[in-house]
């Protein structure tokens, strides 16, 4: 899928598309009208070798007018078009109306929970295709911005100043966005992944979410979720399941089914994983998870764990 | 010069004794001449643009490539914050008030400003200000919560260094020397006016100065008191922007704004301003109607105050506030574009020199015009909800303040530097300078446009390798790079043509205005005598005796 607002794929990313294309044309036919004029008196009213002083005029009333109310008319004409399109890019919710996903900005991931459900998950925000979805964005600390291209408006997550806004996906398929309001060090790598699924699928994906993961088994998973609690790594992390119950990061009771690692910054993999926890400040400098430096030891049976997270 | 003796010769120069010149550094920095001090002030601002623009080098080369570790994101965020909050506060605002300070009393006859010692306060506050700003890095870190500081962010909480510290108490001594500075310049157009010149024979240069004037005394009180808010929060652990304990987020940003946005128009109306002495001189003709120019800079004025949440169409106000705020972005359009029309309506059938200085102007009508469209867009707010915050709003602000405010200012650097050195630049190094600023300036920040619609936000200090943005990113820091040759070639210009550059005598580009009656550079006391001042162009008049302009204006 695409990340821009050239490749929009919900009603409300297609209107603003729409009314980007109108705009953008109004605003190349002015470009053009003054570089012509601008290029035309460059070369025609160029000053000549025994040029006398030219006449001296000094402006008309009328001609003021004429490109004051032309201007006028552009705008207004402008101003139309906005009002028509602010209702299909970002409908009013009705009254009451209860969002069906919540999404609250952390510093620097995203954290979303299905009230519908109980799923709770991070990042990677799955939803069912064709559907219009109320969701409802919150900060925990500072402001941050939602922003898919492909599926429509920014909205900023700000603390103390719940907004909502409407999500939708025309086609099954991942859609990338990212941050898009500055929140420190780690901003860059605050990015999204919006997975939008059949209803089948997604119901299933749900169910999945909601199962407790089996109890490690093998020597390595084992140990690695021993050191998880000793560690601490349970005093940010939520386990479902075990007593781990942190709400300081994301909720890592099914970590390894998702794609990638915080929030965007590495491919989910093994390798990458053990990489992570080996040296989170390489990959994300400024990220809240400090460096524990753990032995390798350590690092590959947590890993081993984390994979049983699936 | 005609024979008519010179009403009130002798009598316009209602201030006390002007001072003798003392030589040497300490003449300089004692010194309450305003056009000492107006030198100093672009000294200041040349000397910051240098550090602004080196910041802006380190991150075009650590965008240069994606996932690039040239710089790590804790300097990235630092670089790009004092970038920003430099350009706009030490070189945009003193560069203008610089110009305005050295040519304000030159063009209304008169013989310094109203109050020459508050007029060094002002000038030493903002040196002072900008060196708290920059002291911020030996002091353990400078600012990193970008130029506009949002709260929370900007809070001890999430900036634990000293530097937000250091920001809010550098804008507040440059914020104090700029509201001074405006009831200076204020009190001096409308009181020290060479006899004959009426408010509506004011030079259009003077009327954007005093405009701004205005604006500066009215929108710079909110910034100074949201700086003093947050410097509460965060030593005396006060709660006015943390949400969580009572405060709010959003209140910042109306109180930055409500400041920021007038900010906009006090950086550019100078420039209109310098644009509509420049154009009719070297188009030989009088600026096409002088009373529609002036006017549009009052409503652009009046209009500037009510915009400012247009930044803020992302924050969820609602629609009636965001349509509100659509209607009142929109309608500036129209007075900007008044005054476009009547600046190429200036140059029809005109008689246009090419000079630098009109290059730079002629540049200006075209890539000003991007940037004033590209604000067009994003007050239709749909579109502002996906472009904002990204790549193609730093393209816009970029046109609007180097395309608009530094493509003027170098317009009336090259028009008035024979008026204070005596010497004019060189036409030739001027010419190289103009065409690389124009090259690298637009493929610095044309591809900018580009990459915000391709989904790239701001302030990241790197991305990841989506198809096409290595290559624009690239493209843009080789524009960058091209536009620091070109400022070296604008430099190397000024300090060779000071010393050796072709004398310029007292009216080389045969000017108008009273500053040009007077020798380059202008004794301290600036006249001997004033011309009569029966127009808007008095020297036209004395150059022309037989088609004066008073038998022609209305």
């Amino acid at each position: 899928m695409g990340n821009s607002l050239f490749s929009p794929d919900s009603p409300q990313a297609q209107a603003i598309t729409h009314l980007s294309i109108i705009v953008g044309i109004v605003m190349l036919a002015i470009f053009v009208l003054i570089t012509v004029l601008v290029l035309y008196a460059v070369v025609k009213f160029r000053h000549r070798p025994g040029d006398s002083e030219p006449r001296q005029v000094f402006g008309n009333s009328r001609v003021e007018k004429a490109w004051t109310i032309a201007a006028l008319l552009t705008v207004t004409v402008l101003f139309i078009f906005t009002i028509r399109t602010m209702h299909s890019a970002d409908r009013t919710p009705a009254p009451g109306r209860k969002p069906d996903l919540e999404i609250i900005a952390h510093q620097w991931w995203w954290e979303a929970r299905y009230p519908h459900s109980g799923v709770v998950t991070a990042n990677e925000i799955h939803i069912p295709v064709g559907k219009a979805w109320l969701v409802r964005l919150k900060s925990d600390d500072v402001i941050h911005d939602w922003w898919v291209p492909d599926l429509g408006r920014k909205m900023d997550a700000i603390p103390g100043h719940p907004n909502e806004f409407w999500i939708q996906a025309d086609n099954p398929g991942t859609y990338l966005g990212t941050c898009a309001e500055f929140c420190g060090a780690g901003h860059a790598w605050m990015r999204i992944r919006v997975i939008a699924q059949s209803e089948a699928g997604f119901k299933s994906w749900e169910q999945h979410q909601l199962e407790v993961p089996p109890q490690p088994t093998s020597g390595e998973s084992v140990a690695g979720s021993k050191l998880f609690h000793e560690l601490t790594c349970d005093d940010c992390h939520t386990v479902a399941g075990t007593s781990a119950n942190g709400d300081i990061g994301p909720d890592l009771t099914h970590v390894a089914s998702r794609e990638t690692l915080a929030a965007g910054r590495l491919k989910n993999t093994p390798e990458n994983l053990a990489k992570w926890i080996s040296d989170p400040q390489k990959w994300k400098p400024g990220s809240h998870m400090p460096d524990f430096n753990f032995t390798p030891t350590q690092v590959s049976d947590l890993v081993a764990y984390l994979e049983t997270l699936k | 010069m005609s024979d008519i003796p010179f009403p009130g010769a002798g009598e316009a120069l209602p201030l006390a004794g002007p001072q003798e010149k003392t030589a040497g550094l300490l003449g300089w920095i004692s010194s309450v001449d305003h056009k000492r001090i107006g030198i100093m002030y672009l000294l200041a601002a040349l000397i910051y643009f240098g550090a602004g623009g080196i910041e802006a080098l380190l991150m075009r080369i650590q965008l240069a490539e994606p996932v690039n570790s040239f710089l790590s994101p804790g300097v990235f965020d630092q670089i790009f914050t004092m970038h920003g909050t430099t350009m706009i506060f030490l070189v945009a605002m003193p560069v203008l008030t610089g110009l305005a300070n050295y040519l304000v009393p030159l063009m209304i006859g008169a013989s310094d400003v109203a109050f020459p010692r508050l007029n060094a306060l002002s000038l030493w506050l903002l040196v002072f200000g900008g060196v708290l700003l920059y002291f911020s890095f030996i002091a353990g870190g400078a600012p990193a919560a970008g130029w506009f500081n949002y709260a929370p962010l900007s809070e001890k909480a999430y900036s634990t260094t000293k530097g937000v510290d250091y920001y809010s108490l550098g804008l507040l001594a440059a914020g104090i020397g700029s509201v001074v500075a405006a009831i200076n310049l204020i009190v001096t157009i409308l009181k020290y006016r060479a006899p004959g010149l009426s408010i509506k024979r004011l030079p259009l240069f003077i009327w954007m100065v005093l405009v701004t004037q205005i604006l500066i005394l009215l929108a710079l009180p909110a910034l100074n008191a949201s700086l003093v808010m947050i410097l509460i929060d965060r030593t005396l652990s006060a709660h006015f922007f943390l949400p969580f304990s009572g405060g709010s987020a959003v209140l910042w940003q109306h109180y930055f704004w409500a400041f920021g946005h007038p900010e906009v128009y006090i950086v550019i109306l100078p420039a209109f301003g310098m644009i509509s002495e420049v154009i009719p001189v070297f188009s030989r003709k009088p600026i096409y109607g002088y009373e529609y120019v002036a006017a549009s800079t009052v409503a652009i004025g009046v209009l500037s105050f009510l915009v400012w949440a247009h930044h803020m169409f992302a924050v969820g106000l609602g629609h009636s506030i965001d349509s509100m705020f659509a209607i009142s972005s929109l309608l500036i359009a129209v007075p900007t574009g008044v005054k476009i029309f009547n600046w190429i309506a200036t140059m029809w059938h005109g008689s246009i020199r090419f000079t630098t200085s009109m290059l730079f102007a002629t540049g200006f009508l075209v890539v000003f015009t991007v940037g004033g469209l590209s604000g067009v867009s994003l007050a239709v707010f749909p579109v502002d909800w996906q472009v904002t915050d990204t790549y193609y709003l730093v393209a816009h602000l970029h046109y609007v303040l180097f395309g608009g405010t530094i493509f003027g200012v170098f317009a009336g650097l090259y028009y008035w530097f024979p008026k204070m050195t005596g010497r004019m630049l060189d036409e030739k190094l001027g010419k190289w300078h103009f065409w690389t600023t124009l090259i690298g300036f637009n493929m610095t920040f044309f591809v900018m446009h580009i990459l915000g619609l391709m989904g790239m936000t701001r302030r990241v200090y790197t991305y990841p390798n989506y198809p096409g943005w290595g290559t624009l990113n690239m493209i843009s820091t080789i524009g960058a790079v091209i536009m620091g040759i070109s400022s070296l070639i604008f430099i190397w210009n000024v300090m060779v043509s000071r010393r050796r550059g072709k004398l310029a005598g007292d009216n080389p580009w045969e000017a108008w205005s009273l500053e040009w009656a007077t020798t380059s550079p202008p004794p301290v006391h600036n006249f001997d005598r004033i011309p009569p001042i029966r127009s808007r162009r008095p020297l036209w008049d004395l150059a022309h005796p037989e088609n004066p302009d008073w038998k022609n204006e209305h």
